[in-house]
């Protein structure tokens, strides 16, 4: 028989990767709400999670639907005038460069980039979160970096 | 992508500290715990909404404790340092000798049968006093049960508060102790030393 770990060890393991996550998807300011109702969430429901389940993979989940939950809500309250790309650079101007280079991506593109190289979800389980099939998720993927290399040329020096 | 900025340790104790405010208004905070410094060493401190359901010395391995609690009570377990202010406190009052009996609520789900009978009478024992096995065993109703009142004590979830500490060999040398030896003599000479002040 395999032993549930208490949820404080799921917080602390995960906690990082599913922020990162949540910056991807939902824009920095906006992650808080999405990170603090997938984790209630995932808490409410995790004495029912089988002792065998991935869990980074079912709180990616989570979060994905967390997202949606944000963006729709923030789209039946946002103001007719308000149009968000250009968001002033502001103190971490590196950090704001990314989220705004991930911003810019196609959703498609930017939900694939996210849980799949942040938050470590195999294509399969991406294509079943935003539709379509595994081999357009890769493509999407691989479209989405293209661009980031171009628009935040930062991450290939990062990468070494 | 490692390239990506990693996120902020600080964003995470933020987010965490609110989490568990938030499990605990909508009532999934099952186990409440966090860590205090004391003179027998760091005590791992955990509640449930009923009251204190644990106490554990270093010794005992506190991240095995921790899995114990998750599959004995709740997996939903998380740190919670504020909902332990209370424990805490009462502790830091009895071991720098201002406090000789603990007012808090307990959860004695952990206890069940003679464990249990023996354990709700270790407060029986007064401050800066002890009692041998043999009596422990009387005052739990069974005379003969000496080595069951010795494991009883030393499977006690709530040791300091329930003073296991306090149960002794017939000779009058400590005996065992699931925090060490060490740390029931540091307990009873706490005790002692503040009783006699008294």
């Amino acid at each position: 028989m395999s032993v549930k770990e208490p949820f404080e060890r799921v917080v602390s393991v995960h906690g990082a990767t599913v922020l990162r996550v949540c910056r991807a998807v939902v824009g920095p300011v906006d992650a808080d709400d999405a990170w603090s109702e997938t984790f209630l969430a995932a808490l409410r429901s995790y004495p029912d999670l089988p002792p065998d389940a991935n869990v980074e993979a079912w709180l990616v989940t989570i979060a994905h639907r967390k997202a949606i939950d944000i963006v729709r809500r923030a789209a039946r309250h946002a103001l007719p005038v308000a149009d968000v790309p250009d968001r002033p650079a502001a103190a971490q101007g590196r950090d704001l460069d990314l989220w705004s280079a991930l911003a810019a991506l196609p959703t498609k593109q930017r939900q694939v980039v996210a849980y799949h190289h942040l938050g470590g979800l195999p294509y399969d389980d991406v294509a079943a979160l935003v539709g379509g099939t595994a081999a357009a998720a890769r493509r999407a993927a691989s479209d989405g970096v293209a661009t980031l290399r171009r628009t935040y040329p930062a991450i290939d020096q990062e990468e070494s | 992508m490692t390239y990506f900025p990693d996120v902020d340790d600080a964003d995470l104790v933020r987010l965490h500290r609110d989490l568990a405010a938030r499990a605990a208004a909508d009532g999934l905070l099952d186990v409440a715990y966090r860590t205090v410094d004391s003179p027998v060493g760091p005590l791992l401190l955990a509640r449930t909404p009923v009251g204190l359901v644990r106490v554990a010395f270093g010794v005992q391995d506190h991240d095995a404790v921790l899995t114990a609690l998750a599959s004995t009570v709740s997996p939903r377990v998380l740190e919670a340092p504020e909902r332990l202010d209370d424990v805490a406190r009462e502790l830091d009052e009895y071991f720098a000798g201002r406090r000789t009996t603990f007012d808090l609520p307990l959860d004695l789900q952990l206890l069940r049968g003679f464990r249990r009978d023996v354990v709700l009478h270790l407060p029986d024992i007064a401050y800066g006093h002890t009692a041998s096995y043999a009596e422990m065993a009387g005052l739990a109703g069974s005379p003969r049960a000496v080595r069951a009142v010795g494991t009883a004590c030393a499977l006690n979830p709530l040791p300091v508060v329930l003073p296991c500490h306090r149960v002794v060999r017939s000779d009058g040398s400590p005996g065992q102790y699931a925090g060490g030896a060490a740390a029931k003599l540091t307990l009873l000479d706490l005790e002692t030393r503040v009783g006699v002040a008294a």
